[in-house]
């Protein structure tokens, strides 16, 4: 029955198509023409419309010309004639011929020449052989690795400490490990360029203050939480750190320690101090700023040091508690994927710290002679000149009284003021820096370093040397 | 085998096999790893509730903003932990072909370590020491005794301004010498070396091309320098192809103004995949779309090569078509710090330009000299041929034992001249289990996994020295065969070939 009706209606239907005029179907068929074009024909790209023809992409690279790899460097350049010293970098260094009495290099408590501690890095190289051949995590750890961890951790009094092998690369791996991508960081202005690149990796908001202003840092830190008011839920996940330096390396002045961890206990800030030139200086028995200003060392979130400055190896390191240090053992970069510091290089730190602790008086000694020759210098260089730093640092930075404005002019005029002291028989150095990469170019100086060996006589005779020098460059000049 | 003469042309010498294999894993040990990490961390989340962590907690820091992130942590008390005794193992000799290790315990399932007291002596296959120069005897050890009272541990001055002895540039000459460049450049710190002195020579409007298993000194050199980073599969030349052409093609997104120059960074060897990079098809395409080179032989120098040259001695090319090549003194010549070298332009450049030759120490004067004795010797020119004979040897023992375990059906990837021969294990709970049971039976070996390698890739690393003999492979070997049976080790399904593998079977194929 079923079938029949169907039969019924295609018949019925078969029927009206004979009957229907002829335009009709013809206008039927064409409109069926036209759809069968457009579902079947060919489709196409938008994108194939710009694609290039294989000629021309040809075309485009060999009409591509690269800059040079490297641009031209102008062969009068600093880094290109380097002194070159013969025999230790100690007290005296010998340059080409002459013998001078060096008040360049960061030899601060005159360990490089020290017999014990070469005894020590020797007794080491017998056992251990020079390199350590794998990082920490892979059998690169040696006894005289956890010897000299305990070791720091015990003299700055804290809970934990981490070696690097390399100065440069500590501060650089610690504030990339705990500040990331939506964090806020206070910095001082004058920074050195290790804790710069440490700031660069860590991707976070840098907000620079100006140097040793704490209203400055105040204001920057009431602006931090109006925005935190305005957006608290981004608050609670930004962790805010504040980084400063014990004694600055580009000004020779010290933070005012005190007044930042009363900021920072105020503004819930994380602190790390860069202590790379105060450890083993300043301070009572050369335990650094906290010492210095009898801070408790714990109040202070991470403070990092350089063994290559006062312990005279090579190396850095960090300490603090252990809930802040034991992350950088799977975080600091320069941790986890370089090899460790050779084991002699450990065991030269390890007896300084002996020598450090067993002999305090030579930080007192270290004092005296900082502030001597801070008041001689003061007092006897030419008005040209003026001394800036603390009286009590290490470093003293001596700068033009009144600078042209023309950095590069102003540089050549000390250095032609250093070469005349080299010729005299006094080493002193301009402090270098890479002028495009610097956030915040220094003013061109001498820097003039103290260590401990320096008698009365020796001062007496750099600052006098220093003052001849200087006083006929600028008659030359006038 | 040297090259024949015809009418005054040079006949080609044969190219050699580059034969490389990275098996794929079976699809059950795919789904059973993953299976396992989910489980471990179900545990680890589990153990979290229930009992409260042995980890030091945060002093008076109430209202501050958690430092770490939950992740990290938890990964960090629950994962990594129970694993935590595999790893940073103190050693009390020198890390040559064996190594006295300083044994620990722990009671609470790894959150603290006790020392024992005891001390036992393993073979050595975790420590990079590929031609043997870890040694604490030996004219090496003696130069750089000497150099010590000489010139003292350290300088305390950057190379610009007092840091700079004879020692420093002696070594320069010799490294030029050694790679076959112009001039080079030296520095403290192999690390530093990448992450400081990228950024002077690639800056924004750069592109840099790197290879996706590139390390991580490299990766935070790059990131330092502001340049835009593409990166490529893994020694693959197509995709490198690809993405220099879009590259010269397209020019910089969105303003499609030209690259100011293309850079590409790859590794000779690759620590974690034992593969060697395909230098003569990159150099190829170099040529092609007139892009830079840099090498990263960290792991190469020393190690591969007929002379111990690198990756340029090992393919036979120039090696001034490289444009820079980098590598550190830390693995083959046993001592610390790395170099670049290049033309005299380029490395005045760096001299001029690089952070770590302005603001960083310079290298100690042991270190060079432990450089210089050990470079003089595989040059050959202390007058022995002591250095051809640990070159050789290394090669001979990265082959022997890479054939010997591929023999017992055991998954390893990479070249078949690498001296890093990744043994692939997959598991986590395996790579403890490995390195666990082969310290028992005196085999100080090394286990990676994630993060430094992908999620289901975990892996043993043996890497091989010129130092271990036959008899000390001989012996680690039937122990890993041992554990292979009890862990089930025995992944690959290639055809297992029946005959014995000869010791000096390698020899031909390096001569």
């Amino acid at each position: 029955m079923v079938s029949m009706d169907m039969f019924h209606e295609l018949f019925e239907s078969l029927n009206a198509l004979q009957n229907a005029p002829t335009y009709h179907l013809l206008f039927e068929a064409g409109l069926i023409a036209w759809l069968m074009w457009l579902l079947f024909r060919p489709s196409y790209n938008p994108h194939d419309r710009e694609r290039l023809t294989r000629r021309e992409e040809q075309e485009l690279i060999d009409e591509w010309t690269p800059e040079p790899l490297v641009p031209a460097t102008p062969q009068d350049s600093r880094a290109l004639h380097p002194r070159i010293v013969s025999g230790k970098v100690g007290k005296y260094i010998q340059i080409g011929e002459r013998n001078c009495l060096n008040l360049g290099t960061n030899n601060y408590l005159g360990m490089i020449e020290n017999p014990e501690i070469e005894k020590s890095a020797l007794e080491c190289l017998s056992h251990y052989g020079v390199g350590s051949c794998g990082p920490r995590g892979f059998y690169g750890t040696t006894e005289v690795h956890l010897d000299l961890e305990d070791k720091l951790a015990e003299y700055m009094k804290c809970e934990e400490a981490v070696v690097y092998s390399y100065g440069f690369s500590t501060i650089a791996s610690a504030i990339p490990a705990y500040a990331k991508r939506s964090d806020v960081i206070f910095v001082d202005e004058m920074v050195n360029f290790a804790i710069q690149k440490g700031l660069d990796a860590s991707r976070s908001q840098i907000n620079y203050f100006k140097h040793n202003d704490m209203e400055d840092l105040e204001r920057l830190l009431m602006e931090q939480a109006d925005l935190d008011r305005k957006n608290p839920k981004k608050a609670k996940r930004t962790r805010r750190f504040l980084v400063a330096e014990g004694i600055y390396m580009n000004t020779g002045l010290m933070a005012p320690l005190p007044k930042l961890l009363e900021l920072r206990e105020k503004y819930k800030l994380r602190f790390f101090l860069d202590e790379a030139i105060s450890f083993g200086t300043i301070g009572k028995t050369g335990h650094g700023l906290t010492e210095h200003f009898n801070i408790d060392p714990s109040e202070i979130d991470m403070i990092s040091g350089s063994l290559e400055n006062s312990i005279g190896s090579i190396g850095g390191f960090c300490v603090g508690s252990h809930f802040i240090i034991e992350h950088q053992r799977l975080s600091g970069l320069g941790y986890c994927f370089s090899a460790s510091a050779p084991p002699l290089l450990m065991a030269a730190a390890i007896t300084a710290l002996d020598i450090m602790q067993r002999d305090p008086s030579i930080f007192q000694t270290l004092r005296d002679n900082s502030t001597f020759i801070h008041s001689q210098l003061s007092s006897q260089l030419p008005s040209d000149l003026r001394v800036h730093g603390h009286p009590e640092s290490v470093i003293k930075h001596i700068r033009l009284a009144n600078p042209s404005g023309d950095k590069v002019a102003d540089e050549q005029l000390l250095n032609e003021i250093v070469d005349k002291c080299e010729e005299a028989g006094l080493a002193l150095t301009t402090a270098a820096y890479l002028s495009d990469r610097e956030v915040n170019l220094p003013e061109p100086s001498i820097r003039v370093t103290v260590n401990a060996l320096l008698s009365k006589n020796e001062i007496e005779f750099a600052v006098k040397t220093l003052k001849n020098c200087a006083e006929s460059v600028f008659k030359i000049q006038l | 085998m040297s090259s024949l003469q015809q009418n005054g042309s040079v006949k080609k010498e044969k190219r050699r096999p580059f034969i490389e294999s990275f098996e794929k894993i079976p699809l059950l040990t795919a789904a059973t790893t993953f299976i396992g990490f989910h489980l471990i961390l179900l545990m680890g989340y589990i153990t979290s509730i229930i009992f409260t962590p042995k980890v030091a907690r945060e002093k008076n820091r109430k209202g501050y903003v958690p430092l770490y992130d939950r992740f990290e942590s938890f990964y960090s008390r629950y994962v990594y932990r129970r694993l935590r005794d595999c790893w940073n193992i103190p050693i009390c000799s020198c890390p040559g072909s064996e190594v006295t290790l300083k044994d620990r315990v722990t009671h609470d399932c790894g959150w603290t370590f006790e020392y024992t007291g005891t001390r036992s002596t393993a073979l050595n296959l975790g420590s990079y020491n590929y031609l043997g120069f870890a040694q604490a005897e030996g004219s090496c050890s003696e130069d750089s005794a000497v150099k010590i009272k000489e010139l003292g541990c350290a300088t305390a001055s950057p190379r610009i301004e007092f840091g700079t002895q004879k020692i420093h540039q002696e070594l320069e000459a010799l490294t030029a010498k050694f790679v076959g460049m112009e001039d080079a450049i030296t520095f403290g710190m192999g690390f530093a070396t990448n992450a400081l002195n990228l950024p002077s020579i690639v800056s924004k409007g750069c592109l840099v091309v790197s290879d996706e298993k590139n390390h991580a000194s490299l990766i935070l050199g790059l990131r330092l320098s502001g340049a835009t980073i593409d990166v490529f599969k893994h020694n693959n030349m197509e995709s490198l192809r690809q993405v220099l052409h879009s590259a010269v093609i397209k020019g910089q997104p969105r303003s499609h103004r030209p690259w100011k120059k293309i850079l590409i960074v790859v590794e000779g060897v690759y620590s974690m995949e034992g593969s060697i990079v395909r230098l003569p098809e990159i150099l190829e395409l170099k040529r092609q779309y007139k892009a830079y080179l840099y090498v990263d032989e960290a792991h190469s120098i020393g190690a591969i090569g007929r002379n111990g040259r690198g990756v340029v001695d090992y393919f036979g090319v120039d090696p001034k078509e490289v444009d820079i090549l980098m590598g550190t003194y830390t693995k083959s010549f046993g001592s610390a710090g790395g170099y670049i070298a290049g033309s005299k332009a380029f490395i005045d450049h760096m001299r001029v330009n690089s952070h770590a030759n302005c603001y960083a120490t310079s290298m100690s004067s042991s270190c060079a000299q432990q450089i210089i004795s050990s470079m003089k010797i595989i040059m050959g020119m202390d007058g022995t041929n002591e250095g051809k004979k640990r070159i050789n040897q290394l090669a001979r023992n990265s082959r022997y034992f890479r054939r010997r375990l591929n023999q017992m059906g055991i998954i390893t990837i990479g070249n078949n001249d690498s001296p890093v021969v990744p043994m692939m294990v997959y598991m986590h709970s395996k790579i403890a289990s490995v390195v666990r049971r082969l310290k028992t039976n005196n085999i100080a070996v090394v286990g990676v996994g994630f993060p430094a390698t992908p999620l289901m890739e975990g892996r043993i690393r043996f890497c091989l020295s010129a130092a271990h003999t036959k008899e000390q492979l001989d012996n680690a070997l039937v122990h890993v065969e041992e554990a292979a049976d009890f862990l089930g080790l025995r992944y690959s399904r290639k055809r297992r070939s029946k005959e014995p593998v000869h010791y000096s079977d390698s020899e031909s194929e390096v001569e």
